[in-house]
């Protein structure tokens, strides 16, 4: 079976790639386009740790078949600092320790960039939904939920 | 003790690989890749515990993609030769076994054999094409039931250590061992209250996010070099060689950034088998476990039974304590029942002590280290049961601990006395907290638990190099989890007295850097921040020769301060300070490079105590448990990057809080694990938690030289307890097994229900 | 194995059928790619539906609102006209996984997967909607509660495919709430789903009532004598204990490592008592 030839958008970029139809999107970005800031912690959806954006929703990178980025817009955490110049999230993560191991990190991240952009102004609540697919097991949370709250009241006042 | 004052310690600097991290550069252990690279995977056993009559790959090997194909056949066969693995240890002959399954498969998921191809769909086809031809034996999982009168049998060579008579006796009881202080029949005869009770609880996983991963390349000469996410790169090159039969010299491992560990990163699974692949096929060879191999597959922690009795004077003094706590182990012994039994009493004190463990092997992955390994165990059952007392007595659940806490001068039952430790500092420091302070609203229930680690020095070392800017690269074999590179430029930086960011940290492979120990035990920053303190301090001596070279004075006449070497006194001659950066630019012309090394077994871990408080809600139709409020209180010795410190706090009490209310390990009927994901193995989502309010309290370590007490293991250690007593203080209901999930809790409600409405 | 991605339902069916019994639908992909992955699933041909506009838009009509079967949660979600008129469904589909699940997991993909503890199909069923399918044979109808005939199974035939989900327009102050019961907060399967779409009259008496279970038999169900328990009544103790007890009886589940028989069974009456409350709320306000 000849592979998929798809042309897509990566971080505001044309990108071409062959797939087969079972790989995933998560397996292109990893394995084809060495963009290995989306990690695989279970391959089932249920961590978090390969969050992409596709066309301007939250998506698991896993659960996406590289096939279907045809015509689409993606974006991973290796398109969230503006060149040099971090991310105010990004900036905020390093500043208020909201990581250990970091594994989750990039995910979580991307994550809360599409929530502020929905919601520039969550509560401690839905902050904690929004994130509850994001898996960490160092930090408890705390941290994590704390910059991005530090975060957004940073956006709103800039 | 007067305060001491700090420049770097104790500040909240950002860490030097953040950058890396939140930008998605850090390469973790399945980040790597080589050249020409093939694809390893494991066919793993689906049968709970078989027999393995024989091994037939041929069809495997014929598949056009497969370059290699191996078993258990590839590898030596090792003698019974114990070797360290984080705060346990494990004998080399089981290792072999564990990594591959030999005579037998011992759980669901053990390895048998595993394939080298050219793509993942190749290798996926190859395991399937490998018939392994099995003889299912009976199996037991639970503890207790293997300890049992005619329980299946795992291994036809055990026998009991340490009982006598043992010799002829089949068994699954590995060690039975005792910590004995005082005279128990004196203690129970002071006694007017005695409490007695049975507890229990399930296996669970440390559940990093980050399957294990390793890549290997091997050369024709015999050379390997290993890439993988370890707590261990030192240890890992130490188990690679006895497993294969190589020398360490020829194995150069490099870690990568490590995606949580907690204790599962101690051992060995897929690299060693990389290693042989890549020798067999002559290509470098990449295995990453999917998850539901990391849950199969990989140490998950011991599950305990125990019986607990204490007994108290009216006043609330204990006056005797007794444990019997039988520990799973899992396919191989091991269980951490030494620690679980050191630890259990080791808060208090107590004059009359009788502790008894037992480790068992069952039809279960081999455990492996997590967080403050058996001590949580014994803590469910012992802090239940410290609760239950102090209803008994109808003392408040603090001042019942406060009462009877370890302090300066406790003879502990498992044999130090204690000097400068901080137990008393925290109960003292809960008790003031604001959330302990705070009433209960209608309702919740409050829980309170202590716990206690050793702490664990073992061996590191570390470099010091100084560049020709004055820039300093700070060289340690300890991978970095949770933050330590920071924690140990900071010291580096109060050292030098030079800028933080002055300093870049790294991990090295074990071809750059002498031995270090693997990162556990909460030794890093104690241990390899010794060692790091040491260099840096032979570096700076180093510095003043340089300047004492220039001034052409005494090297004692050289003082270092504020990052600068000066004259020790005005008798020495009138000179303006030297900069590190002004002698390390002249470093060629005053006797080359500058640079501090040491190595060291660090001495003097600084125990651990900490107190939690929890109040809860419960919902009383559906038994589900909500934490509305967490207050950690831990003595951290010194906090030197108090971010990091309060992470591991927080850190610790949510892996706790999932342990206690809904984590498991579930068997089918067959002894197959039936929650291999994330999705059924419930650890806490964000939006399970209240925040975890953390409060840090430092008695500094006399034996280090910033004060440094291991921190990341202690937090593990009060969660169950605390939640069941706060559980206990909401609905009345003394749950005994974890975890204390709705349908147990709910059912425990609706049985107290009907026991009180037959009492009516 | 091919991908394939038809921007007409002709195309779609037609692809299916070529398949012979080895094409599956991919909307949102989040139950598909898990078999996949896990080997359960090894299609021939994977048909994308979701460059198929009939599939993929929320249309008001006259009498009620028409969900495209491939429309994802988040979209259904940000919907005005769907969050004011079915809240509870809104509700139940914003439960089925994670943030990242929503912005992908349809109702469509959530019906078609069959799973007895889906959560949108209890609030449909309560709800009242009607699935249509087209396939070989053209367009048909049917209501929720016959779609699913066993775990993992459905009644559509070979080459058919939900194309919408149609929710009726409610009568004057009705509502509907969903709850489920789960160990965690997000992230899980529910033990129990349970949905209640009610009506009252300006008394406050239920005028109508229908309740949908979830993940307490093979398939989620209409359970009718539970909503008839309801009607006449102010939701008074009495009238609750008596829709909760059909709940109770209707329950036909299994122990498995989500929940045990009894536990399911409780929770079924619990949560008919706490989301008919919700429920009745609404629908006064």
């Amino acid at each position: 079976m000849a592979k998929n030839h798809v042309t897509t958008t990566i971080n505001g970029e044309p990108v071409e790639f062959l797939c087969e139809t079972h790989e995933t999107m998560l397996d292109v970005l990893r394995n084809d386009l060495g963009l290995t800031g989306s990690k695989e912690g279970c391959g089932s959806g249920d961590c978090g740790a390969c969050s992409v954006m596709v066309d301007g929703r939250l998506a698991c990178a896993c659960l996406m078949l590289g096939a279907e980025a045809e015509g689409r817009s993606i974006e991973t955490i290796e398109g969230m600092a503006a060149g040099e110049e971090l991310h105010p999230l990004q900036k905020n993560f390093v500043k208020e320790a909201a990581l250990q191991c970091g594994i989750c990190t990039p995910g979580v991240l991307v994550a809360a960039k599409a929530l502020l952009e929905r919601n520039p102004d969550p509560t401690e609540t839905e902050v904690r939904y929004w994130l509850a697919g994001n898996l960490c097991r160092c930090t408890g949370y705390d941290k994590i939920i704390r910059a991005v709250m530090d975060t957004a009241a940073e956006m709103r006042a800039n | 003790m007067a305060e001491k004052t700090y420049k770097w310690v104790g500040t909240r600097q950002p860490r030097p690989d953040g950058a890396d991290k939140v930008t998605g550069r850090a390469r973790f252990g399945a980040d790597f890749d080589m050249p020409g690279q093939l694809v390893g995977k494991v066919l793993r056993s689906p049968h709970a515990h078989a027999n393995i009559r024989s091994i037939d790959t041929s069809k495997a090997e014929a598949l056009p993609g497969v370059k290699a194909v191996m078993t258990s056949a590839d590898m030596p066969d090792m003698p019974d030769e114990m070797a360290p693995a984080g705060e346990v240890m494990v004998n080399l002959r089981d290792v072999t076994r564990n990594v591959m399954a030999r005579e037998k498969a011992l759980y669901d998921g053990h390895a048998v054999a595993a394939v080298a191809a050219t793509t993942e769909a190749i290798a996926r086809q190859a395991l399937a094409l490998i018939e392994v031809d099995y003889e299912v034996l009976p199996h037991v999982i639970d503890v207790d039931q293997a300890v049992a009168e005619g329980a299946p049998i795992l291994h036809e060579n055990l026998r009991t250590k340490n009982v006598d008579g043992a010799e002829d006796t089949l068994t699954n009881v590995a060690a039975r061992i005792q910590f004995t202080k005082g005279d128990m029949d004196s203690g129970w005869s002071q006694a007017d209250v005695v409490i007695e009770h049975a507890f229990t609880t399930k296996p669970v996983h440390q559940g990093y996010i980050e399957p294990h991963a390793a890549v290997a390349s091997t050369t024709e000469d015999g050379q390997v070099q290993l890439w993988c996410s370890t707590q261990g790169q030192f240890n890992v090159r130490g188990y690679c060689a006895k497993l294969l039969g190589m020398e360490t010299s020829q194995i150069r491992v490099t870690p990568s950034e490590i995606g949580g560990g907690f204790g599962g990163k101690t051992v060995v699974y897929g690299e060693p088998l990389a290693i042989k692949l890549s020798q067999k096929a002559g290509k470098p060879v990449k295995i990453v476990m999917t998850r539901e191999e990391v849950f199969r597959g990989s140490g998950p922690t011991a599950a305990g039974a125990m019986d607990v009795k204490l007994g108290a004077t009216k006043d609330g003094r204990i006056v005797a304590a007794d444990l019997n706590i039988r520990m799973q182990a899992g396919a191989f012994p091991g269980a951490p029942v030494g620690p679980a039994c050191m630890c259990s009493f080791a808060c208090y004190d107590i004059d009359n002590i009788n502790v008894v463990g037992f480790d068992v092997v069952s039809n279960r992955p081999k455990v492996a280290a997590y967080r403050a390994p058996g001590s949580p165990v014994a803590a469910w059952g012992v802090e239940s049961a410290i609760n239950m007392l102090a209803e008994k007595l109808g003392m408040d659940q603090l001042e019942l601990r406060i009462k009877n806490a370890a302090r300066e001068g406790t003879k502990t039952h498992y044999g130090p006395t204690f000097k400068d430790i901080g137990m008393a500092a925290t109960l003292d420091a809960a008790k003031n907290s604001p959330h302990y302070q705070t009433p209960l609203k209608p309702g919740q229930g409050r829980g309170v638990a202590v716990g206690f680690w050793f702490n664990i020095g073992m061996d590191s070392s570390a470099a010091c190099h100084v560049g020709e800017d004055g820039t300093v690269t700070l060289i340690s074999g300890s991978p970095d989890i949770g933050g330590s590179r920071a924690s140990l430029a900071l010291m580096a930086a109060e050292e030098l007295g030079v800028d933080y960011q002055k300093i870049r940290p790294i991990v090295a492979d074990t071809a750059s850097i002498g031995f270090n120990f693997l990162t556990g035990g909460s030794r890093v920053t104690f241990a390899t921040g010794m060692a790091v303190v040491q260099a840096v301090r032979e570096a700076i001596d180093e510095l003043r020769a340089r300047a004492a070279k220039l001034w052409e004075v005494d090297v004692e006449a050289v003082i270092w301060e504020d990052g600068c070497a000066k004259p020790a006194g005005s008798n020495v001659g009138d000179f303006e300070p030297l900069s590190l950066a002004e002698i390390a630019v002249n470093a060629g012309k005053t006797g080359g490079p500058i640079n501090g090394h040491a190595q060291l077994n660090a001495q003097g871990a600084g125990p651990g105590f900490g107190a939690q408080i929890y109040d809860v809600s419960v919902d009383q139709d559906t038994g589900h448990v909500t934490v509305d409020r967490c207050t950690v209180v831990q003595d951290v010795g010194t906090a030197i990057h108090p971010d990091y410190v309060e992470g591991q706090l927080q850190g610790g009490v949510v892996q706790g809080i999932g342990w206690a209310l809904n984590e498991e390990y579930i068997y089918n009927d067959k002894g197959q694990l039936e929650n291999t994901g994330f999705l059924d193995y419930r650890m806490p989502v964000a939006s399970d938690l209240p925040m975890i309010e953390p409060i840090i309290v430092e008695v500094p370590n006399p034996n280090h030289p910033y004060g440094v007490r291991g921190v990341g293991e202690v937090p593990i250690v009060p969660p169950m307890a605390a939640i069941g007593n706060a559980i206990a203080g909401a609905t009345g209901i003394r749950m005994t097994d974890l975890p204390m999930s709705p349908p147990k809790l709910s059912a425990a409600i609706d049985a107290a229900r009907v026991s009180e409405a037959a009492d009516d | 194995m091919r991908y394939v991605a038809p921007s007409t339902l002709e195309e779609a069916s037609a692809f299916l059928v070529d398949a012979n019994g080895n094409g599956r639908v991919l909307a949102g992909g989040t139950d598909l790619l898990v078999q996949l992955r896990a080997g359960m699933a090894n299609p021939d041909t994977i048909v994308d539906v979701k460059h198929i506009d009939e599939l993929m838009t929320i249309k008001e009509e006259a009498d009620g609102i028409r969900i495209g079967a491939a429309v994802c949660g988040q979209a259904m979600g940000e919907h005005a006209g769907l969050n004011n008129t079915w809240p509870g469904l809104v509700e139940a589909t914003e439960l089925i996984g994670s943030t990242q699940v929503q912005g992908r997991a349809s109702a469509g993909g959530n019906l078609c997967n069959a799973s007895p503890a889906a959560d949108s199909v209890p609030a449909m069923i309560a709800a009242g909607a009607m699935i249509s399918v087209y396939g070989p044979d053209g367009h048909r109808e049917l209501a929720v509660e016959n779609f699913a005939t066993a775990p993992g199974k459905t009644n559509l035939k070979e080459g058919e495919l939900i194309t919408s989900i149609k929710l009726p327009k409610p009568a004057e102050h009705s509502g509907d709430a969903y709850l489920r019961m789960t160990p965690r907060t997000e992230m899980d399967i529910a033990i129990v789903g349970l949905g209640v779409a009610l009506t009252l009259d300006s008394e406050g008496t239920v005028t109508a009532a229908r309740v949908g279970l979830g993940a307490v038999a093979p398939t989620a169900m209409l359970v009718k004598e539970a909503g008839d328990a309801l009607v006449g009544s102010k939701l008074d103790d009495e009238a609750l204990e008596r829709a909760a007890e059909a709940c109770r009886k209707a329950c036909n589940p299994i122990n498995d490592k989500r929940g045990t028989i009894e536990y399911r069974t409780k929770i079924a009456g619990v949560l008919l008592k706490r989301v008919a409350k919700i429920a009745a709320e609404r629908a006064g306000s």
